[in-house]
C-alpha cells in the first residue's frame, strides 16, 4: 500500500526539528514510524510533512540519575527491554517492553512515540499511569511537562501541540521496597491487548503504602483505576483487599464487544489480571 | 531524494519519492525479489530485513530512511555460491514448504544466532514470534535454526539424511 505524498525533511537537532515544526503546516515527527506508517498506507495519516529525527543526535539516551528515569524520544522498546538499570529497578517497565507488539516491531518502535500516537490499546501510556510518569513536551516556543494523568484526552487525542516534539518519557525512580507487573492477554503475540493492566506497589512496613493500577484496551484512553489505586493505599497486602482492587478496577474498565471478546470478558479480565498483578507485585516488592 | 544504500555489501544509488517503502525499493528499484510481501500491515514478517544487522519489517519503514544504511536481505545471505549455515539448516531440516516465510524467518535466525549462538528452543520461538508460518513449519523452523547454530559453532552436522535429489 502506497501513503498519500508528502515531503521528507531530516533535521539533525532537536532545535532544527522544533523549527519544522513551528513553520511547516501538517506535519509529523517520524521516530520508529511502527504505528504512524501503518496509518499512512491505510491513509488514516496523510499529513503533508514528514520529520524523520532518526538523525537527531541525543534523543537516544536511557538515563537515571536524581531519582528520575529519562527515556529519550528515539528509544526503542527493545532498548528498554535490554536496559540493565530498568530491570533493576523498574519492573513494571521491564515487564512491559518484552510484551509490546512483536520482536521485530520492537526493533524500531519507541516508547515515547507510542505514547504520542495514544491508542488505547498501547501499552506505555498504561505504563506511565500506574508508575508515575511525566512527558517532556518541548517546541520552538520553550518546553513543558505534563503528567501522563494530564496528557491523555481521549483516542489517538492528547495534549500534544503540532509544533511540539515529546523528547523525554520521564519515571520515578521507586525507593524502597516495590514491585511491579505489566499483564496482557493478547490472542498472538504481536496483536493488540485484549485487555492488559499495569500494576506498580510501593511496601512500607508490610503494608501497602501507594498503589498505581492502571488499564489498557478498555477505553478511548489508556485508563488510571484511581478508585482501585485509593482502596490499597494503606491497606494490608491480603487477597480479599487485592480482589476488592480487582472490582474497583473492573468498575472503571469502559471495555466494548469486539472480535477480541465481548464487554463481559474483557471486564472479568481486568479483575482477574488486577488481582494477578498485584499479588506478583507485592510478593516482588517484599523480595527486594 | 537521492539515496545511498549499502545492500548486501554493495553501495547502491537511487532516486526515489519519499512514500516508496523500503520493501518497493529493494523489490522494484534494486530487483530484489527474495524479499517477499505478504500482509502489508506490519503483522506477518514476511519482508523482514536486516537494519544495520536488526531485523526490521520493510513494509513499515520508507527506502528514505535507508540512507547512509546497510540492508542486508536473503539474496545477501549466501557467499562465493556457498550457502550460508542457516540456509543449509532449512533446507536440512525441511524448515520449510511453500517458502513464502523463510527470507524472514532466515534473517531473523541469522540475526537471533549473532547475539546468541547457542538458543534453547524458547528462545527461537521468542524470536520468530513476529513471523508467521502458514504451513505450520515452527517445529522445523526451530529446529533449522538451532542446528544453523550448531554448524556455526563448529560443531560438525549431525543427524539428518542426506539430501537427494
Amino acid at each position: 500500500m502506497l501513503s498519500a505524498r508528502f515531503e521528507y525533511h531530516r533535521p539533525t537537532s532537536v532545535d532544527e526539528a522544533l523549527q519544522l515544526l513551528s513553520t511547516l503546516d501538517d506535519a509529523k515527527v517520524l521516530a520508529g514510524g511502527q504505528s504512524l506508517i501503518p496509518l499512512m498506507k491505510f491513509r488514516l495519516a496523510t499529513p503533508a510533512h514528514l520529520v524523520d529525527i532518526n538523525h537527531v543526535a541525543g534523543l537516544d539516551g536511557i538515563v537515571e540519575e536524581g531519582g528520575v528515569l529519562r527515556i529519550g524520544a528515539l528509544v526503542r522498546h527493545n532498548a528498554v527491554a535490554a536496559s540493565g538499570s530498568i530491570s533493576a529497578r523498574h519492573p513494571l517497565l521491564a515487564a512491559a517492553a518484552t510484551q509490546v507488539a512483536d520482536p521485530i516491531v520492537r526493533n524500531l518502535g519507541t516508547v515515547a512515540g507510542s505514547i504520542a500516537h495514544a491508542d488505547p490499546a498501547g501499552d506505555w501510556g498504561t505504563v506511565m499511569l500506574a508508575a508515575g510518569g511525566a512527558f517532556k513536551l518541548r517546541s520552538a516556543r520553550g518546553e513543558r511537562e505534563v503528567a501522563a494523568t494530564d496528557f491523555f484526552l481521549d483516542l489517538f487525542t492528547t495534549v500534544l501541540q503540532p509544533d511540539e516534539i515529546l523528547t523525554e518519557v520521564r519515571v520515578p525512580t521507586p525507593g524502597g521496597r516495590t514491585g511491579g507487573t505489566y499483564l496482557k492477554l493478547e490472542r498472538k503475540i504481536g496483536d493488540f491487548a485484549t485487555v492488559a493492566t499495569a500494576v506498580h506497589v510501593l511496601m512500607d512496613d508490610g503494608r501497602i503504602a501507594r498503589a498505581g493500577i492502571a488499564l489498557t484496551g478498555v477505553g478511548s484512553t489508556n485508563i488510571k483505576a484511581t478508585e482501585a489505586e485509593a482502596a490499597l493505599a494503606g491497606a494490608e497486602p491480603t487477597e480479599e483487599v487485592f480482589a476488592e482492587a480487582g472490582r474497583l478496577a473492573a468498575a472503571a474498565a469502559n471495555p466494548v464487544t469486539d472480535v477480541r471478546g465481548s464487554t463481559e470478558y474483557k471486564r472479568h479480565m481486568i479483575e482477574v489480571y488486577v488481582r494477578r498483578g498485584l499479588a506478583h507485585a507485592v510478593e516482588t516488592a517484599r523480595a527486594a | 531524494m537521492r539515496i545511498t544504500v549499502k545492500i548486501n555489501g554493495v553501495e547502491e544509488t537511487a532516486d526515489v519519492e519519499p512514500r516508496l517503502l523500503l520493501v518497493h525499493l529493494l523489490r522494484e528499484v534494486f530487483e530484489l525479489t527474495g524479499t517477499h510481501i505478504g500482509c502489508d500491515t506490519t503483522s506477518c514478517g514476511a519482508c523482514t530485513v536486516l537494519l544495520d544487522g536488526t531485523p526490521v519489517k520493510s513494509c513499515t519503514m520508507f527506502g528514505v530512511q535507508a540512507d547512509g544504511r546497510e540492508i542486508t536481505t536473503v539474496e545477501g545471505l549466501a557467499q562465493d555460491g556457498q550457502l550460508h549455515p542457516v540456509q543449509a539448516a532449512f533446507k536440512e531440516e525441511h524448515g520449510l514448504q511453500c517458502g513464502y516465510c523463510t527470507p524472514g524467518m532466515m534473517l531473523v535466525g541469522k540475526a537471533l544466532l549473532e547475539a546468541n549462538p547457542s538458543p534453547s528452543e524458547e528462545d527461537v520461538r521468542w524470536a520468530i514470534s513476529g513471523n508467521i508460518c502458514r504451513c505450520t513449519g515452527y517445529m522445523n523452523i526451530t529446529k533449522a535454526i538451532q542446528a544453523a547454530g550448531r554448524t556455526m559453532a563448529g560443531e560438525p552436522v549431525s543427524g539428518g539424511a542426506a539430501v537427494t535429489g
